[in-house]
């Protein structure tokens, strides 16, 4: 026998729920009075710098049916490519941006909608600009672990085209999976949780 | 951005630990019929940490109410209270290394004393609690710390077989100082006999990771005449320190 390392193991993830609305985003499912407001609707004020976009997110299922009782959370850095985060030490992110966002999808249509700004370049590990992303993690009755992928623009071709990320991706017809599609202001993002375009979901 | 004000910490900055995912339950748990249609199949993309999962956002004791971790009174008429067990939640968030994590947010919902959830989509024939709306928050303290006080949670059916009934539990939802370390989980009851027989719980293959999630009667922790305590410590992903890195940080 050696020493033991005396680590702790992390705590094992269960599934959301189909009630995770009652404590994430307690108004938008009634529950008013407890929280002036649910965390993470709101994610730019008027000062925020940065170009202004919206993004509509869809989770389908395997039958590609839209998931209604699924939250998703965005995490990403400001328009100078910096996170506002204690972690953070190549300068000092925009006060005006958190970066966080977190969205129920619609309990009608399953859409989530965020209103934000288009990140700037983040440096990879080794110094290389990873291309313009944002972080999604995905939440749902049926969902054991929480799932995690980036978005990707479809109007940065040239820097998703070297980005150390997307490079990774084995088998190239599964890269588009995390580009959302602009149109005007707006990108449009599809999650698949499987299938033919089944996302490409991160273990890092 | 500077941490939280009166705190001169140096902020950490290494990659996580690589997550176990054999410890985790599986995307799949056919036995939890919703899993099959809403689980990835592919082999996930692994990278180490970024800067996108390294980071995390703050949230600061500020935006705390005065009720957030009283679920007795949080949603109570003045002058009542929920009807339950009177119980009280508490314990420790740990990181791998057995490190407390200091500012962790950390958010919780249940269902009330009689397993109904104040939800439209949760039809059970238990009645709603005019006083318990099942949802409160904390941020842990210096030493990770954190409590709460509510009422114990009842089982309930749910229709996954003929008659499936979930254990007492209490969802938690935990930030801690980067993204890569987003966790929710679920804390059941010590001496509860629905845990081993439930679906979800059973999901996580090693019985030893199911006895992480299940809270001890904490009789120290008690306040007598009023409420009794549960302990439960919550454990995210450790961090490899940066010393050693072949890079110096912020390049």
């Amino acid at each position: 026998m050696a020493q033991s390392l005396d680590r702790l193991r992390e705590s094992p993830s269960q599934t959301a729920g189909p009630y995770v609305h009652i404590g994430l985003t307690p108004n938008f499912c009634g529950i008013g009075d407890v929280y002036p407001n649910d965390l993470g609707a709101a994610m730019v004020n008027d000062k925020t710098r940065g170009e202004r976009i919206g993004l509509r997110i869809r989770v389908l299922d395997g039958t590609g049916t839209p998931l209604k009782d699924a939250l998703v959370e965005i995490w990403q850095a400001d328009a100078n490519g910096l996170y506002n985060s204690p972690a953070e030490l190549r300068g000092t992110a925009d006060p005006n941006f958190i970066g966080w966002g977190r969205c129920p999808t619609d309990m009608d249509t399953g859409l989530c909608t965020f209103d934000t700004i288009k990140p700037g370049r983040v440096p990879f590990s080794d110094g290389r600009l990873m291309a313009p992303h944002i972080t999604l993690w995905i939440v749902a009755r049926g969902i054991n672990l929480g799932l995690h992928t980036r978005l990707y623009f479809s109007d940065e071709e040239e820097a998703n085209g070297q980005d150390p990320i997307l490079a990774r991706i084995e088998h190239r017809v599964r890269v588009p999976t995390l580009i959302a599609e602009r149109k005007g202001d707006i990108y449009v993002f599809d999650v698949h949780l499987q299938g033919e375009k089944e996302t490409v979901f991160f273990d890092s | 951005m500077p941490a939280e004000s009166g705190s001169n910490r140096r902020p950490e900055t290494g990659a996580f630990f690589q997550r176990d995912r054999t410890w985790h339950p599986p995307a799949l748990t056919p036995n939890y019929k919703t899993s099959v249609l809403r689980s990835p199949q592919k082999a996930l993309l692994a990278f180490d940490n970024t800067m996108s999962e390294i980071a995390g956002p703050v949230f600061g004791h500020a935006m705390l109410g005065e009720l957030d971790a009283d679920l007795i009174h949080n949603f109570a008429r003045p002058g009542e209270s929920a009807i339950g067990e009177r119980i009280i939640v508490h314990g420790r968030v740990l990181d791998e290394r057995g490190v407390g994590v200091p500012g962790a947010l950390l958010e919780f919902w249940q269902a009330n004393a009689g397993g109904r959830y104040r939800h439209k989509k949760d039809s059970y024939l238990a009645p709603l609690d005019p006083n318990f709306g099942g949802c409160g928050r904390a941020i842990t303290g210096e030493d990770g710390g954190y409590a709460f006080r509510t009422v114990k949670p009842g089982p309930y059916p749910w229709p996954n077989g003929p008659n499936d009934w979930r254990p007492s539990h209490i969802h938690f939802s935990v930030f801690g100082h980067g993204f890569a370390q987003r966790l929710i989980t679920q804390m059941y009851f010590e001496g509860d006999p629905l845990i081993w027989r439930c679906p979800i719980a059973r999901g996580i293959p090693d019985k030893a990771a199911i006895e992480t999630l299940i809270a001890a009667l904490d009789m120290q922790a008690t306040i007598p005449f009023d409420a009794r305590a549960y302990k439960f410590d919550i454990v995210l992903r450790g961090r490899r320190s940066s010393l050693f890195e072949n890079r110096l940080e912020g390049n």
